[in-house]
């Protein structure tokens, strides 16, 4: 260390200036979050800045890439074999199941043209890699390398193999923000298979779990019970695997019965997952009926409100050949 | 003159290198573990070669980098940055004549005083308060401290930099 003495620093009294420094860059910081909070400046500037900051991120991503990789590479060769024997098991299970699910879906198509609704089983999806970068503990997010440039919009659900990961939350040109389920500020209305019972999921405060805070104290909810998405509030079709209910207890209030549930997506080692295109169907409450009464032109004030806000409504009213690759934009 | 522009770009290089650090992810169990690199590489800098090199400006703008890079709130790092900055210049003379573990204490203070920093902006933000398990960052990063300071002490007395 060389002991050249500096009289910038004295031994302890600072100068004023300095604090002066100091107090300036903390207001402009300051400043900086308040803007950023109100407006979302942070996303326009990282989509200008991309450029610069997307490669960032894919060097970042080389250590666990390449570890990827080596494991691949340096795996057992027994292992392998076993592995693939697994696979090949499994695909032959699916394939068996799909076979005798496709004249049950086929059916299934036609009673629900008959009936006029246009829910569709098919998938619309895109399949992302996960960008191996850390973005803060605790964090609940990942980075896929899909963006703006392969159509990607915020909003869109996320799931894998086993159930649902989340939602994309910040698009970037060449990549994505995905918010997990398991994030405290998102929520995924659900519903419990075995007794239809509707609530919301919420992610928790602690570790990699759901949170159902609000289920009825007379409601049936088991240890076991499997929550599939419920289609409600439009964003997440329904029937996706969301989670399995691992306790139930009383919620601090004494109001409702709060459960857990483990996610059913593998969120800590998720390496592909996909991206939905097709939006859910909006299943929100129904279009108000026109008025009977007088001709829309001396209809009263309130009606018109409340019809103005579902002008997007007619949805309801077209033909089911509306299927979504295309899409209904979805705010 | 070529040694003065490489011991800048040395100067540069570890401070990406720890901006890159940040964002390279551990294995899921250590998460919560990580150290924050930038603090330490920027306290290591404030200690060695002070207002020459890391002045609060600087630390600033690394905040704002790195605030693009995790893409939490603009301006979060270069609040927490700007603050560690002053006070381990401010007590730099001090700090860099203490024996060792005593350094690893002071540093081990700063990063404490830092999570609050980080506390206090999440709570303003709206965020929820994480577990109890994030308090362990700052004493991870303590104990790696006085490995990196003699590392890149070591590193830099080798290649004869300044």
């Amino acid at each position: 260390m060389p002991l050249a003495r500096e009289e910038s620093s004295p031994l302890f009294a600072g100068t004023a200036a300095g604090t002066l420094r100091l107090i300036f860059y903390l207001a402009m910081a300051m400043v900086l979050m308040v803007l950023d909070h109100r407006n979302g400046w942070l996303w326009r500037l990282r989509y200008a800045t991309a450029i610069v900051v997307e490669p960032i991120y894919r060097l970042a991503s080389l250590p666990a890439d390449g570890f990827h990789a080596a494991s691949v590479a340096f795996a057992d060769r027994r292992m392998l074999t076993e592995q693939n024997q697994r696979l090949r098991e499994d695909l032959l299970l699916a394939n068996a199941k799909l076979n005798r699910m496709a004249a049950v879906a086929e059916q299934n198509q036609r009673l629900k043209e008959l009936l006029d609704t246009q829910h569709s089983l098919e998938l619309h999806v895109q399949l992302a890699r996960v960008i191996g970068v850390d973005m803060g503990a605790y964090r609940h997010r990942i980075m896929i390398n899909l963006g703006a440039r392969d159509g990607i919009k915020t909003g869109q659900p996320v799931i894998d193999a086993h159930g649902v990961v989340g939602q994309i939350v910040d698009v970037l040109p060449n990549s994505a923000m995905v918010m997990l389920v398991t994030d405290p500020d998102h929520a995924v209305p659900v519903v419990i298979q075995r007794t239809g019972l509707r609530t919301i999921a919420y992610g928790s405060r602690n570790g990699q779990q759901l949170t159902l805070p609000n289920v009825p104290m007379a409601a049936d909810v088991h240890e076991g019970d499997k929550l599939l998405t419920s289609g409600l509030g439009g964003r997440f079709p329904q029937g996706f695997p969301v989670g399995e209910v691992s306790n139930v207890g009383p919620a601090p209030t004494g109001m409702f019965l709060e459960a857990h549930a483990e996610p059913s997506a593998d969120l800590d080692r998720v390496d592909e997952v996909l991206v939905l295109h097709d939006l859910a169907e909006s299943a929100g409450p129904p279009p108000p009926a026109q008025p009977a009464g007088p001709p829309a032109s001396e209809a009263p004030v309130p009606a018109s409100t409340a019809a103005a806000p579902r002008a997007p409504a007619p949805v309801f009213t077209t033909p089911p050949a509306q299927s979504a690759p295309t899409g209904t934009p979805q705010t | 003159m070529s040694r003065q522009r490489l011991s800048f770009w040395w100067f540069v290089g570890t401070l990406v290198a720890a901006l890159l650090l940040m964002l390279v992810p551990l294995p899921h169990v250590l998460d919560a573990f990580k150290p924050y690199w930038l603090a330490l590489v920027l306290l290591y800098w404030a200690l060695e070669s002070g207002e020459q090199r890391v002045t609060l400006g600087l630390a600033f703008i690394l905040g704002i980098f790195a605030d693009l890079l995790t893409g939490v709130l603009l301006g979060e790092q270069a609040l927490r940055l700007c603050v560690l900055a002053f006070i381990a210049l401010r007590f730099r003379s001090r700090l860099r004549f203490f024996p060792m573990w005593q350094q690893t204490l002071a540093v081990l203070a700063l990063l404490i005083n830092d999570r609050f920093l980080l506390l206090v902006v999440r709570a303003f933000a709206g965020e929820s308060t994480p577990p109890a398990l994030w308090w362990a960052s700052p004493f991870v990063s303590a104990v790696l401290w006085p490995f990196l300071f003699l590392l890149l002490d070591d590193l830099r007395m080798r290649l004869r930099l300044q």
